[in-house]
């Protein structure tokens, strides 16, 4: 919303100059207040000195340029001068702004003579945003069209006048709003000045239009129906005749610039001003177009069709669904009296009843639309319009025969400022109501008021602070009763009111206090333990990404066999419409994209959702929290993935070491067919497996490569890349080393290293666990320190050597106790996996 | 072996004199100083103070002497001796001084000529903002919730007092998926739904924020991206005001950006609080004077905050009568995007390594 300041100061005394910095900065603090943001400032007028109203007399095409032309305009003097021009949406016997050469337009940008395609330029010919008069930068700034090179002038307009001193230009401040979708009210002039001069304490009143009524019966000339009364609650109309469209006061054309729209001529822009002014939308009919000089306000049947303003064939009645079908909608249609459709009520009206320049009769109509009719249907045509914005806000259903009144006397003193002949107003204005106003009324407790603010203001003091904006109040046995004004559609219960009672003591009046909680704040288990992972993560020396969670479908198909992934029906683009089953393609991407640039070597981690479809009768997708990590490092691969498994098993303090790996052997694939193993190296890939508190052993995820076949569809063929991922819920939930410290013997250990030969289709952790068992109650540790293949030995079997540690709590053991362990160990390993001593 | 011992053929001649033993003194000085190592000192000092050094020998032949006699030249004796034996002891500890730096200085290092092994990884800038926040919030007693990223259009709009028709459940707004009835189900465009979650859990009162991922249809540019961090705050108990809530923003705005930066309450709309209020703090690059940052108003916008709505309150079984409460909500990428000046949201999530360990 863009406001005048002198258009405010017409409601309200604000006594606040244009030129006068500091002031008109306090009053900008005072909207921001207020809750109407201001998001820009403007200082408009001023200036502009040899920019004068010019008429183009003649339009040439310049050989070899098809964007330019060569215009020649007169401008008072001799000789026509010629302009170079890029605008198009001029004809001759227009009248425009013309800078000549000198002349210094608004942001400084001095006119010089130019010459270009071999024509001298003596100027330029201007829009309005080029003189700084609004935000209209599509085209010429049309000051009047005449017609011809020699078409008879406005009064009132000489050709070479100052155009400053043509538009009556002073200097004035625009500030432009935003306005919360909860203030229909400040989507007008008016509205925002009595805000404002509810907060200044200043005087506020809206002017009574004057109209002289001089014509017969408005009833002899028009007729109005209504038949959808619950969209249509009021719809109030006047007839204007005797009509020559002319040029607006300048005035009224200034005004209209500076909030943003284009002059056009009397008719629209009074229709035009009153919105701005009143926030009352109205729509002027062409009356000898009206076929049946009436209108009949009805739902659209399925199918209908208009043509609107903007030359757009328009279908109504029937909405299209995404999957193909087609469903009855309702949409307002306003219709002449032979029941053909001429506008969308509240949206925009038809080309048929246009008011074009040799209209003569017109019908205003001011009218109180649903907002749902209006919003719903402006959302289906995709057709936003001033109009329709302020009726799916919401307007003042009093305001309508108001409006009508000040279009009439508008378009009336247009005429008469232009020296035309008077208009004829038609006596009395039809105004059908089928459902009446009835103002709304709410029981305000100051106490509830203070208790919810944090003040104690006083009632009478409450009630000063709502007077001002429209809201009457009276004692009543809850405090007060409060009237709601009609143009506050909003305000609906008493926190509202208690709402509007604080933005005008203002928020910055109410005394911030320290409210702490009375508990104490801690971490949940699940939200510390996912703190210590990431922490160990990025301790092993990874970088914590951030992939977005929308991805490309197509990706995850790459990748193998996973679950079809939920999907977007209203994506923005294919390739961001899959929610991911993993967190792999994300990382792989990153992994791709660092690699792309040159990064040397890369190793990532992230934390983050991954969802798979439910199962049938679920609305929710299944939405689970995982641990993704790629080793992208020059050597890394499976076993850098292991050791950090095992890093992270020792840093959640896991028991038994997170317990463990369960791999694929050879013809089998039972392993890697299990969920989230999507993109997983099939033979260098294991599941990571441990029992939770309860004893329950489970899959907590996956520990390996990535498939080279992924690594291919990421263009990262010919890498090994390690990956680790890891379902943090199940994770956090297995068996931890128990709290007690563990008791420590005093004794010395003895170390001794056992090397056996195995089969290398025999996992080592086999080899392990039975070494461990045999060892007996001494033995405090097993591990493997080495793996050999080679010379030596027999293909198809590899050396491993495990270290274990004997220990007793309450003597030094015997070199024959030890002999002993390790005699049942070599015994065992022969006997249940038929793994020989190497020698 | 067999060196001919000069000072013990010299002392079989008899008791030396006072100049005898000056001569020898200065002879052994001359000895020990020009000893270059360890080994040739202990030989020279076995020679000097040995059982068969001449100083021995001489006190072993004074039994020979008159009483008198025997205690001057005894003394002397011992106090020849007492000076040989520092004159080793110096010269011992100046041998082992050069040995040791002998020693060191083979084992010199430069420290500069080390080369890096790759060193521990980052957590995301993000990340380390979020859990910023959720300390400080932790210190003031409050729990961290969390909850889904899709949810039904009931959690996210009907339960938050978001009419039917309002325009941030357009298609144009939120991503639906293709489950439920029509379009019901969304990525969730805020994290509103988990206070919704917090309140039918029915436990109050309620101190909670809540980060997390949310969704928003915007095609991504330098200030936006289709995906982002949220932190939201819910607070319901009894007597809650809207001076609370000021207090609040005003406590929490001081711990991220330091003492020095204000906060103020503007009059703002949001469905699921009434009053509503957006929230400013004084510029950080200018400090509240006005700069290109700011636009020249020396405030920046953070957030949206205010009274939660009864509406909402009684959409999830509270009583608005016995309990108030204030909700508020800001983007955690925007305080990242703030504090580290970074001019291209999409930095975040290209992930090139640079910038996940350069900030
Ligand atoms: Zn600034």
């Amino acid at each position: 919303m863009r406001v005048p300041l002198s258009w405010l100061s017409e409601f309200t005394p604000l006594d606040v100059d244009a030129a006068d910095a500091d002031g008109v900065a306090a009053l900008g603090a005072e909207l921001d207040s207020l809750g109407l943001v201001v998001e820009a400032v403007e200082h408009v007028g001023g200036g502009l000195a040899g920019v004068v109203v010019a008429r183009v007399v003649e339009i040439r095409p310049i050989p070899g340029a098809d964007r330019i032309r060569l215009a020649l305009v007169d401008a008072g003097g001799d000789e026509p001068v010629e302009v170079v021009c890029g605008a198009w949406n001029y004809v001759v016997g227009d009248v425009v702004p013309f800078a000549t050469v000198g002349a210094v337009l608004a942001g400084g940008v001095e006119i010089t003579r130019r010459k270009m395609r071999g024509v001298t330029s003596n100027g330029m010919l201007c829009s309005a945003t080029e003189l700084g008069l609004g935000a209209d930068a599509s085209g010429l700034f049309i000051l009047a069209s005449t017609g011809t090179a020699d078409g008879s002038l406005p009064a009132g307009l000489a050709l070479g006048t100052p155009i400053a001193e043509y538009l009556g230009l002073v200097a004035d401040v625009v500030y432009e709003l935003e306005v919360e979708p909860n203030r229909p009210d400040c989507l007008c002039v008016a509205g925002v000045a009595r805000d404002l001069a509810a907060r200044r304490h200043l005087p506020f009143a809206i002017p009574q239009p004057v109209v002289a009524e001089n014509g017969p019966p408005v009833g002899s000339l028009a007729s109005v129906v209504i038949e959808a009364p619950g969209a249509c609650r009021r719809f109030a109309a006047r007839v204007v005749t005797g009509i020559t469209t002319v040029a607006s006061p300048r005035d009224v054309q200034r005004r209209l610039i500076l909030s943003g729209m284009r002059p056009i001529h009397s008719v629209v822009d009074a229709s035009n001003y009153t919105m701005l002014e009143l926030g009352q939308p109205t729509h002027p009919y062409d009356l000898d177009r009206l076929p049946g000089r009436g209108l009949r306000v009805r739902f659209a049947r399925p199918g209908e069709t208009l043509i609107t303003l903007d030359g757009e064939a328009r279908v109504f009645g029937v909405e299209r669904h995404r999957s193909g079908g087609e469903r009855p909608v309702d949409d307002l249609l306003i219709c002449d009296a032979d029941d053909v459709p001429v506008g969308i009520a509240g949206v925009m009206g038809g080309e048929s009843s246009e008011i074009a320049p040799g209209t003569s009769a017109v019908l205003i109509e001011a009218a109180d639309f649903s907002a749902m009719a209006v919003g719903r249907t402006a959302r289906r045509q995709q057709l936003r319009t001033e109009a329709s914005t302020r009726f799916w806000r919401g307007i003042d259903p009093e305001g309508p025969v108001r409006a009508a009144d000040r279009v009439a006397g508008l378009i009336v003193a247009a005429a008469l400022a232009a020296g035309a002949a008077p208009p004829v107003v038609a006596a009395g204005v039809i105004d059908l109501q089928p459902t009446p106003v009835v103002r709304r009324t709410i029981h305000l407790r100051p106490g509830r008021l203070n208790v919810l603010l944090g003040t104690s203001l006083r009632t009478d003091a409450i009630a000063g602070y709502l007077a001002p904006i429209g809201f009457a109040t009276e004692p009543d046995s809850a405090g007060l009763a409060v009237t709601v004004p009609p143009f506050r559609p909003d305000v609906e219960r008493e926190v509202d009111v208690i709402e509007e009672v604080a933005r005008h003591l203002g928020y910055e009046h109410i005394a911030p206090t320290r409210k702490r909680s009375p508990g104490v704040g801690l971490l949940t288990a699940h939200q510390a333990d996912r703190r210590r992972l990431a922490g160990l993560v990025a301790g092993y020396g990874a970088d914590e990404a951030w992939t977005s969670s929308i991805v490309n479908p197509g990706h995850e198909r790459k990748l193998g066999t996973g679950t079809a992934p939920v999907e977007l029906v209203n994506p923005i683009v294919r390739e961001e419409s899959a929610l991911r089953t993993s967190l792999l393609p994300g990382l792989l991407g990153c992994l791709r994209q660092n690699a792309s640039v040159r990064n040397p070597a890369v190793r990532l981690f992230e934390i983050g959702h991954v969802f798979a479809h439910p199962g049938a009768g679920v609305t929710l997708p299944v939405e689970r929290e995982q641990l993704g990590v790629v080793l992208g490092f020059d050597g890394d691969g499976a076993p850098e993935a292991v050791r950090l498994w095992q890093g992270i098993a020792e840093g959640l303090g896991l028991a038994d070491g997170g317990l463990g790996l369960v791999q694929d052997q050879p013809g089998s694939r039972a392993v890697l067919a299990g969920a989230g193993a999507l993109g997983c190296h099939p033979t260098r890939t294991a599941a990571v497996a441990g029992a939770d508190a309860s004893g329950t052993v489970g899959t907590v995820g996956f520990v390996g490569e990535v498939d080279p076949a992924a690594l291919e569809a990421f263009n990262l063929a010919g890498r090994r890349v390690g990956w680790l991922v890891l379902d943090t819920v199940r994770l956090f939930a297995l068996r931890r080393r128990e709290g007690r410290g563990p008791v420590l013997s005093r004794f010395p250990s003895s170390d001794i290293d056992l090397s056996f030969t195995l089969d290398s289709s025999v996992p080592a952790a086999r080899l392990g666990s039975v070494v461990r068992a045999a060892a007996g109650e001494y033995c405090e540790d097993v591990r493997l320190v080495d793996v050999f293949r080679g010379p030596g030995l027999s293909p198809g079997l590899r050396s491993l050597t495990f270290r274990l540690r004997f220990v007793a709590p309450d003597r030094t053991l015997t070199d024959a106790d030890v002999a002993v362990a390790r005699a049942r160990c070599i015994a065992a390993a022969e006997a249940e996996l038929g793994a020989g001593l190497r020698g | 072996m067999n060196r001919k011992r000069a000072d013990g053929d010299e002392a079989s001649a008899g008791p030396p004199n006072t100049d005898v033993l000056r001569a020898l003194v200065a002879g052994a000085r001359q000895r020990i100083t020009s000893a270059e190592d360890l080994a040739a000192l202990s030989a020279v000092e076995a020679e000097l103070t040995g059982r068969r050094s001449a100083l021995a020998t001489w006190k072993r032949e004074l039994g020979g002497l008159d009483e008198a006699a025997r205690r001057e030249l005894g003394g002397e004796l011992n106090e020849k001796r007492r000076v040989l034996e520092a004159l080793i002891a110096e010269r011992r500890a100046a041998l082992v001084e050069v040995a040791r730096a002998g020693v060191l200085e083979a084992d010199r290092l430069d420290l500069t000529e080390v080369i890096p092994a790759p060193g521990p990884g980052h957590p995301h800038l993000v990340t380390r903002i979020r859990e910023e926040l959720e300390d400080i919030f932790l210190g003031m007693g409050y729990e961290i919730a969390e909850g889904p990223e899709v949810e039904t259009d009931w959690y996210n709009f009907t339960a938050l007092n978001m009419p039917p028709d309002h325009p941030a459940r357009s298609g144009q707004d939120s991503f639906y998926v293709d489950l439920g009835d029509g379009e019901s189900v969304l990525l969730r465009t805020h994290t509103s739904p988990v206070q919704i979650h917090l309140l039918e859990r029915g436990v109050l009162p309620i101190y909670a924020v809540m980060p997390g991922l949310v969704y928003r249809r915007d095609t991504p540019d330098a200030s936006h991206l289709p995906v982002f961090h949220q932190l939201e705050g819910l607070v319901v108990d009894r007597g809650i005001t809207f001076g609370d809530l000021a207090g609040t923003i005003e406590t929490f705005t001081k711990a991220i950006f330091g003492e020095d930066v204000r906060a103020r309450l503007r009059p703002g709309y949001f469905p699921f609080t009434e009053p509503s209020a957006e929230f400013d703090i004084s510029c950080t690059i200018c400090g509240g004077v006005g700069c290109r940052t700011c636009s020249g108003v020396g405030w920046i916008e953070l957030g949206g905050c205010g009274l939660v709505h009864p509406a909402v309150l009684e959409s999830t079984g509270v009583d608005p009568e016995v309990w108030s409460g204030f909700a508020f909500g800001f983007g955690i990428d925007r305080v990242a995007i703030m504090r580290h000046g970074i001019e291209d949201m999409r930095a975040f999530i290209e992930n090139d390594v640079r910038f996940l360990a350069g900030c």
